[in-house]
């Protein structure tokens, strides 16, 4: 037979791997046609809605839901005495702390769920909510964790014992009755005499403020509870819908086979969706109670109050290094601000979750990390907003230490970098804190990267600049901020990586049809990464059919094979392994097949693009598309028909991407606004897959570390109220805020990943909330700056010159 | 975020929209283009069970220019303001602030008559108006009054207008000179940290009349005669502007909220005036 068409073609048809392929999602979501949790609407639903605490901390004395069910179309009121008998009143939260569904005695929070009402429709729960009478009494409030580790007030009293002693947390001893647990790694006494004995040692104290994921779409559920055959399907917002329907299952008593998790089309999650919310319990209860499909969608006021934050980390740091620069030691403590439950999203074994990361991309001989965890009168969370596991905080913390150490040393920041970097030979390198870094080749990647935006003539310039602020002739004044990163992703290998005991492994199941198209389902759910686009280039590139031939679905527990979600950039490093595997299973009975159709031996033919030719003689081949069809349709000996594969993928390492970004940035210390005149981003996730998605991730990862660099936060006063509730105060950035960005790349493949594949999708927030930061302090360096915290917003940039006397 | 039950109303004509609001009192409000009300409305700060909607009444939008009088109808939107070319050249400052109101989307919504007749002191055409010496035009059940701009702010959202007259329109005197809107702001669709209108008129090379009001930095906007005062007849020198930006800041009254400290916005509002004046004085 004679092949009509050239391989580059054939290579251009598959449209696999390293194809800037258009995204297969954006037909629906470009024209409104998505289907979110919000969009499902079934006969009979009902709606739920909270009544909410107004006060951070207050003992409810009572709750009286007479007028409530009085008004028309309200059909129930549920408080967590309907909740105790079924033992629904609290919840286990993955951090192995409980957390109340609704209010049970008192309150912890400001948005605390009290109440849930069920209504006919929307508007009368929201007109139920304003009915229901609860009298609180208010109580002393603490939002400062070192304040709590010292006060008087038991916040958690179900967490002390009758006796008043204070038992073990999930993590081991507890220090106070405010305390949750303290996380050590690494060798303090080496550290500290490391340090103690050090020429240069520069310390710093940082706080990297409590923020949100915000995705667009809020949380929300749908419970349907069917009575005739004891099946409870629950649409929701889920990152992670197997585990969900595991959760669900042992709350409530359901088998796991009576229950069906979906997650429909996901508006963004960045975190915010990994945990489970006291709504979706609520639905699910609801629905049970009164035998009709409940709905639950929070509004952005809620979701903003009451659904898990990120960061809220006091870091303290000391750095020690020679003269010369040569980083000898690392110590940092951390105070955790965990709210009134500790309800962090992170493996079960690091309730820091990767924090001990903290070395970054350096060659430290001796480190050591302590973290302490404290309850507070905030609202619970700790989930890794666009990144691995508190991998953000981690980076944050050692590039500003890095920078401090360089004034220190009265050193070029680069510079200082540059001899600390990990060698490439020395990968896999394990470091101070245990990692085992798996490729990297930072020097190569920063070279690029300082030469890209001519680096030296940046700093030229800033020097004439200073000279002209000096002499009057200018009040702008110009940053270089420098960021090089190492993240930690693809979590995880199961023998240390779990969440409530489910091991973190990953997986895909691929069915082939008879005339060559396919549908492969996985244990992930894209939130808006394109996974229908990705993974569908890995398998084209595996199996040798077209991308465009193959489906990919995601997110209904009862197609999907077991998988444990999609957060901490862990899909394509580990469910994206498992679509790999799985190909290849399918490439091997394929060959299999080809050798008997081509009358040669399994080991006479070699897969090529598209299919299988006999070696050496290149005209005599099988398109995997007739393999598809004989696979089905024609008896050969000793192989069942069918071709289809399942891999269950449990990575024996994490991945480790870098990358090292330039941010220019020029700041009118008048008006303290920041102006961003250039930004650039190497990033290193190893193979691409489709260079498109990858830019997509990065433009909107570093835009999202633009906001939480330059004004993103919760903020609470003192009385514990949120400052920050509504989108006109908590900055979303829109296109107008956002520069330009300029990205670029190095392929250091990971040496253990299948395809080599490192995972994207948080690198450019990781990296760049230090950017944007060093850059403004950079700015402010030649004139005395030494920290100032996040968020620069334009008072505290102002307030950074006005303390520098800048405007004297 | 889903608002209490109202009723709402759309009448045809202004005698029905003044006979509802005799009728109701204050528990009905006029609905112009909704972008500040329904907010309000949803988040349950503001009751309202009667809501009359404007948008049935003609006559109520649009702009004429006669005589070097300005007239823009109550309804006229942001986004109209914008591609108006009479208005462009009778009073090109409206089009540089009204570029500086919130989004484009909002822009097409919101309207010109709602954001001075709301009394927030975060909108910026209230202060652009005491900046342009404009009439509001009321219509009430005894008949058709005008209060001047200057005149017509009391506190935040209290305003001289009765809760049966609504605002149809404003006139002004097409401003000559200089202009500048100056305004710092968060992000796009925030209120101003601090703004700035000016409006500098110049004789022989000197400061021959000013105007000056501020946004966002009181209860109310500010209209500072003392600012201007310290103009006319300088030539708008360093000296100059540094005396209006002390007079103003004694008439100003910023409280600290999200966007800073008292001590910042007092700081940005001396620049933002500044640059306002500057800016005002190259096109005078």
């Amino acid at each position: 037979m004679k092949d009509e068409i050239t391989r580059e073609d054939r290579v251009a048809n598959l449209k696999g791997m390293g194809c800037s392929r258009k995204r297969v999602e954006d037909a629906r979501f470009t024209q409104g046609k998505g289907n979110y949790v919000d969009d499902i609407k079934l006969p009979g639903m009902l709606h739920g809605d909270f009544v909410r605490s107004p006060y951070a901390h207050a003992r409810v004395k009572s709750i009286n839901i007479d007028a409530a069910m009085a008004l028309p179309g309200v059909v129930a009121v549920l408080t967590a005495k309907d909740l105790e008998p079924l033992n629904l009143h609290w919840m286990p939260t993955l951090a192995g702390d409980k957390q109340m569904v609704l209010a049970d005695g008192k309150v912890l929070f400001q948005g605390q769920e009290v109440a849930f009402v069920v209504a006919s429709d929307r508007y009368v729960a929201a007109d139920a909510v304003e009915l229901v009478e609860v009298e609180y009494e208010e109580l002393e409030v603490i939002v400062d964790p070192f304040k709590s580790l010292q006060s008087d007030v038991v916040l958690r009293e179900d967490l002390v014992a009758e006796d008043g002693s204070i038992p073990n947390g999930a993590h081991g001893p507890r220090k106070h009755h405010n305390h949750i647990f303290t996380w050590e790694a690494g060798d303090l006494e080496a550290t500290e005499q490391v340090i103690d004995n050090a020429e240069v040692v520069a310390t710093e104290e940082m706080y990297y403020h409590r923020t949100h994921p915000c995705p667009l779409e809020t949380c929300g559920s749908v419970a349907s509870m069917d009575k005739v055959n004891g099946k409870l399907t629950l649409w929701g917002t889920f990152q992670a819908p197997h585990v969900v329907r595991t959760v669900a299952s042992l709350l409530s008593g359901i088998e796991e086979h009576n229950i069906r998790v979906v997650s429909p089309d996901i508006g963004g999650g960045f975190g915010n969706k990994v945990g489970v919310y006291p709504g979706y319990v609520c639905s699910i209860v609801a629905s049970i109670v009164t035998g009709v499909p409940v709905k639950w969608v929070e509004d952005r006021m809620e979701n903003l109050m009451s659904t898990a934050f990120a960061r809220d980390y006091w870091m303290k740091g000391k750095i020690s290094a020679t003269k010369d620069g040569k980083i000898t030691g690392l110590h940092c403590h951390v105070t955790a601000d965990h709210g009134a439950f500790d309800a962090c999203a992170d493996p079960t074994k690091f309730p820091a979750g990767f924090m001990n990361i903290c070395t970054g991309s350096y060659d430290i001989p001796v480190a050591y990390l302590g973290v302490d965890g404290v309850y507070t009168n905030k609202a619970p969370g700790g989930v890794s907003y666009r990144c691995s596991f508190r991998v953000t905080e981690a980076v944050y913390f050692i590039e500003r230490m890095i920078e401090v150490l360089a004034i220190e040393l009265n050193m070029d920041a680069a510079e200082l970098r540059r001899i600390n970097f990990i060698k490439k030979e020395q990968f896999p390198y394990t470091a101070a804190l245990g990692w085992e870094y798996d490729s990297g080749d930072y020097h190569t990647a920063w070279d690029k990267a300082l030469e890209a935006v001519d680096y030296k003539g940046l700093r030229a310039e800033q020097a004439q600049r200073v000279e002209d602020f000096k002499a009057g002739k200018t009040r702008k004044i110009m940053g270089v901020g420098l960021s090089f990163f190492t993240e930690i992703v693809g979590a995880g290998p199961v023998k240390n990586c779990d969440i409530l005991g489910m091991g973190m492994f990953d997986s895909c199941e691929i069915r082939i049809h008879p005339t060559g198209s396919a549908v492969a389902r996985l244990g992930t759910i894209s939130q808006g990464q394109g996974h229908a686009t990705t993974f569908a280039q890995i398998l084209a590139t595996e199996i040798g059919l077209s991308a465009e031939s193959i489906t990919i679905e995601e997110g209904d527990t009862d197609t999907a094979p077991y998988g444990l979600g999609t957060y901490g950039s862990r899909s394509t490093p580990v469910a994206g392994a498992a679509a790999a595997m799985a190909g290849r299973k399918i490439r091997a009975k394929a060959q299999m097949i080809a050798a008997y159709l081509l009358e040669v031996h399994d080991n006479d033919v070699e897969f090529d693009v598209d299919r299988f030719v006999v070696k050496g003689a290149p005209e005599r081949f099988k398109t995997m598309k007739e393999i598809a069809y004989a696979a089905y349709n024609q008896a050969i000996p000793g192989l069942e028909p069918g071709l289809e594969a399942v891999s269950y993928y449990d990575p024996p390492n994490m991945t480790y991407p870098f990358g090292a970004y330039v941010c220019v940035m020029d700041i009118d210390v008048d008006t303290g606004v920041p102006e961003i005149r250039r930004f650039y981003a190497l990033d290193d996730c190893g193979t691409r897959i489709n260079p498109m998605v990858i830019e997509g991730q990065i433009h909107g990862g570093l835009t999202e570390a633009l906001a939480v660099a330059l004004g993103q936060e919760i903020a609470y006063d003192d009385m514990g109220n949120v400052k920050t509730g509504t989108l006109m105060d908590f900055f979303l950035p829109t296109a107008w805020e956002v520069p330009n960005y300029e990205t670029d790349f190095t392929v250091t493949p990971s040496p253990h990943h299948p395809i080599g594949a490192k995972g994207v999708g948080e690198s450019p927030h990781v990296g760049g909330v230090p950017c944007f930061s060093n850059a403004v302090q950079d700015a402010f360096r030649p004139f005395g700056n030494r920290h100032t915290n996040m968020p620069h917003d334009h008072w505290r940039i102002w307030q950074t010159a006005n303390n520098l006397g800048m405007h004297d | 975020m889903i608002p209490a039950a109202f009723e709402y109303y759309r009448p045809t004509d202004m005698a029905g929209v003044i006979a509802l609001l005799q009728e109701h009192g204050d528990d009905a409000r006029v609905i112009a283009g909704g972008h500040s009300l329904i907010p309000m409305m949803k988040l349950r700060m503001a009751d309202v069970p009667h809501l009359i909607d404007l948008q049935g009444i003609e006559g109520l939008s649009g702009i004429t220019v006669t005589d070097g009088v300005v007239r823009i109808g109550a309804m006229t939107t942001q986004h109209e303001v914008i591609v108006s070319d009479a208005l462009a050249a009778a009073a090109p400052i409206m089009k540089e602030a009204a570029l500086q109101i919130a989004d484009p989307q909002v822009r097409y919504m919101g309207t010109v008559g709602g954001n001075v007749a709301n009394g927030d002191p975060g909108n910026d055409m209230p202060g652009l108006m005491q900046c342009l010496n404009a009439q509001f035009h009321l219509t009430g059940p005894d008949g058709d009054r005008a209060v001047d701009a200057r005149d017509f702010y009391e506190a935040a959202y209290m305003t001289e207008r009765e809760d049966e007259e609504v605002l149809t329109a404003i006139t002004f005197a097409a401003p000559t000179g200089g202009y500048a809107y100056e305004k710092q702001k968060r992000k796009i669709g925030d209120y101003a940290t601090a703004a700035a209108a000016v409006q500098i008129s110049k004789e022989g090379g000197k400061v021959a009349a000013a105007s000056i009001a501020m946004t966002n930095l009181s209860d109310t906007p500010v209209w500072s005669e003392a600012a201007a005062d310290a103009l006319v007849g300088t030539a708008c020198d360093e000296a100059a502007v540094k005396a209006a930006v002390t007079a103003m800041l004694g008439d100003i009254d910023p409280t600290e909220d999200n966007r800073g400290p008292v001590a910042f916005k007092r700081h940005a509002a001396g620049i933002v005036l500044g640059r306002a004046i500057l800016r005002a004085w190259s096109r005078a």
